[in-house]
């Protein structure tokens, strides 16, 4: 019967909405933790745990302070229960008995928990081509191929590490794109950051590795805190890829992270994100709190960063990876696709300041709505009156999947000045049944038929990613949308 | 068993969507080299009989049974129906964003082959199948890499279906409305279309509100529903008659 037929189309739906996340095991594992709660005390542990310099202890302190007189932003288009931030723990690390000097010290355990997320530590089998610092709740766990970064002078560590060995970087850099009382989150994260990766390249370098850290949140009561800072001298390259997953909890897990870059004259970033937090069942019970403050400063001649990123996981995003434009003639480039199912909340977009003349910046937005989930494209593009010559370019394009679903998109433009050029265009489109009807008369499967359409609408995006993952992206997409319509 | 049975047998077919009943008692047998043109009121269940037997899950079927060469297509999935032989050309083609005719036609072909375990084509192997039927439908082989129905014009979006429909080199073909909108020229190179693609092992169903377009593909039956049933049933010349008379006649 016909009605059989659509029963079939159903529980295939049905089967693949209800795929399981790969990703939601947890890892049991001697750990050492703190108290719940957040006070200047629970600052002091922190600083003195990590050994950290007075300076350091000071800018945690100083933006704790700024966080209690600050009130968490309501502006999104986001609804979740209020955070209670005494009921966080904000240190867990697992128990190291001594200093790591090399993987085989290591507990096994955590090895296989990431050589279970597909990202192999051990010499013998990680990738040839990317260097991962690994990072597990509030610590680094291991970074690879440092040796061979640094005969090229490319410093590639955990935070934590540089702040031992690179002390007057650290001072010099963080928190000058983000500073400490930039919002609500970057001062939390300013407060009590754990670790995450730091990483130099030197003038005149190309890296010659892909750079990447995998973030996991192991414990079910910790939040996680790290804290990226990349420097790119004069006339250098580099490409790093961030990766993020975590265990499937009926309770919610904040993550708070800052990201600073800083290109100098010449310099080149590319950072990429693929986020696959766990976003909540199908109900919207648990999943990640992505609170997450990105910005990059392009501050020589020339400088140009790029920010792709893929968004597929957490309940709730709010992220707007940004370029403050100083220089002349630098640029900021900004690719995005975010995908919502369920009842995951995504508020998420791009600020372009433009300071520096003839600074160009492009926003590529793509958005994919499916399930009762919200999705908001918010964008800023802010042309200074001495950025002469300014270009913008954004896109925002949304696409719908069934019924259910929400997406927004609020830009917002402020020029000061005549002579700049400023392009915005956007578009809605929906998958439908009628759409997948076309398809299966054609003889094409429901799977195949989405899997097309996903892909084409994200292309643009996936173009920048490096090319190790672009395949991953496409599929890690088909995985989640699969089913979604019907 | 029947050893030559008809490529399409409706029997007693009764359809509804939402509780609402379209098809009333629907009764239809169409034979190899056969072209039957289905004409009627605005509302008659005409395009409603066309999604039923694609498969469209909308329709719920509460009686009756389609038969495909001798076998009942009721309980197959609609890229089943596709596989097997079974084509509808939509009479609203839908836009499909971000997908090239050209992946979209390589996937379709590809999954039928696949279906009888035939060789899959790759995309330079597939170039030189494709262009060769572009010229049937007079299209550029620019149009391969524009979006599938994105921006085309409604003749454009018709010829697209019948190169669909030449590619899947389909068996039974049901052409919704295909006519209506076109230019005459359109109607030229679309019915030019159909008579090549046309062979004696083939069946093809009209459905039309012109008789315009039978006077270049030429119908072995025609048929008046009304009503979700077949009321009426003659030759070409019955078409001719309608477009005098109307319908109204046939009450």
């Amino acid at each position: 019967m016909v009605n059989q037929s659509k029963k079939t189309l159903d529980t295939n739906i049905t089967k693949l909405v209800n795929q399981p996340y790969k990703y939601g095991f947890s890892t049991s594992i001697e750990k050492d933790i703190i108290e719940k709660g957040l006070n200047e005390n629970v600052i002091h542990i922190i600083s003195q745990k990590k050994n950290e310099p007075e300076f350091l202890l000071q800018f945690r302190l100083k933006a704790y302070k700024k966080w209690k007189e600050m009130k968490c932003p309501e502006w999104a288009q986001l609804k979740f229960s209020e955070i209670n931030y005494q009921d966080i723990i904000y240190y867990s690390a697992p128990k190291i008995k001594k200093k790591l000097d090399s993987l085989d010290e290591v507990d096994p355990e955590l090895l296989a928990t990431f050589e279970k997320l597909g990202i192999s530590l051990t010499e013998q089998k990680r990738l040839t081509n990317v260097a991962v610092d690994a990072v597990f709740d509030s610590v680094s766990i291991a970074t690879t191929f440092k040796d061979e970064l640094a005969e090229y002078g490319v410093i590639f560590s955990s935070l934590s590490e540089a702040v031992q060995e690179y002390p007057e970087l650290i001072e010099k850099y963080l928190g000058t794109v983000v500073p400490i009382g930039d919002n609500y989150f970057a001062a939390l994260n300013s407060a009590v950051f754990t670790d995450g990766s730091f990483c130099y390249i030197p003038k005149d370098v190309t890296c010659p590795l892909e750079l990447s850290t995998y973030f996991r949140i192991n414990d079910q009561n910790s939040g996680q805190f790290e804290r990226t800072l990349i420097i790119a001298d004069e006339n250098s390259q580099v490409s790093y890829l961030e990766g993020c997953t975590a265990p499937q909890y009926d309770s919610n897990q904040l993550h708070a992270a800052v990201v600073e870059l800083v290109a100098l004259k010449d310099a080149n970033i590319k950072y990429s994100t693929v986020q696959n937090w766990y976003a909540g069942n199908e109900f919207g019970q648990g999943g990640i709190y992505n609170f997450v403050t990105k910005r990059g400063l392009c501050a020589g001649l020339n400088a140009k960063i790029s920010w792709t990123q893929v968004e597929t996981g957490s309940s709730i995003t709010w992220k707007y990876p940004s370029c403050i434009l100083v220089g002349n003639n630098t640029q900021g480039e900004f690719y995005s696709v975010a995908l919502t199912n369920n009842y995951q909340q995504a508020d998420t977009g791009s600020k372009m300041v433009h300071i520096g003349k003839n600074s160009r910046s492009r926003i590529v937005s793509k958005g994919i709505s499916a399930g009762q989930s919200k999705n908001t494209y918010r964008g800023f593009v802010n042309v200074n009156n001495k950025a002469i010559g300014a270009r913008n370019y954004s896109q925002c394009d949304s696409l719908l999947i069934g019924n259910g679903s929400n997406a927004n998109t609020f830009p917002f433009i402020s020029v000061q000045n005549s002579t700049t050029k400023l392009e915005h265009e956007a578009s809605t489109s929906k998958i439908g049944e009628e759409q997948i009807f076309y398809f299966l008369q054609r003889g094409i499967s429901l799977e195949k038929g989405i899997e097309l359409m996903i892909s084409g609408f994200c292309r643009e995006v996936f173009t920048e990613l490096p090319l190790e993952f672009a395949a991953e992206a496409d599929r890690l997409l088909s995985l989640k949308l699969e089913g979604s319509v019907g | 068993m029947n050893s030559n049975p008809p490529i399409l047998e409706i029997k007693n077919l009764r359809t509804s969507i939402n509780e609402n009943e379209i098809l009333k008692d629907l009764n239809l047998t169409i034979n190899k080299g056969e072209i039957h043109a289905i004409m009627g009121p605005n509302g008659s269940g005409k395009s409603t009989f066309s999604k039923v037997v694609a498969g469209h899950p909308a329709y719920e079927v509460i009686g009756g049974d389609i038969l495909f060469k001798g076998s009942t297509i009721l309980n197959l999935d609609p890229e089943e129906r596709s596989h097997l032989g079974i084509f509808l050309a939509f009479q609203y083609p839908i836009e499909i964003p971000g997908v090239s005719n050209e992946d979209f036609l390589r996937l379709a072909y590809n999954s039928k082959q696949k279906f009888y375990n035939k060789p899959e084509l790759d995309p330079i192997e597939f170039f030189s199948v494709i262009t060769q039927k572009l010229e049937l439908v007079d299209m550029s082989p620019s149009f391969l890499s524009r979006n599938i129905n994105e921006g085309f014009s409604g003749g454009e979006k018709k010829r697209n279906e019948i190169l669909q429909m030449i590619v899947l080199d389909s068996e039974l073909s049901i052409l919704d409305e295909t006519d209506s909108g076109l230019d005459i020229d359109a109607l030229k190179i679309i019915s030019k279309g159909i008579n090549t693609f046309m062979t004696s092992n083939k069946a093809i169903i009209l459905i039309t509100h012109y008789q315009r377009l039978l006077d270049y593909v030429k119908p072995t039956y025609v048929h008046v529903m009304q009503n979700g049933k077949i009321i009426k049933t003659g030759s070409a010349e019955l078409a001719k008659e309608l477009e005098i008379k109307g319908y109204e006649w046939l009450k």
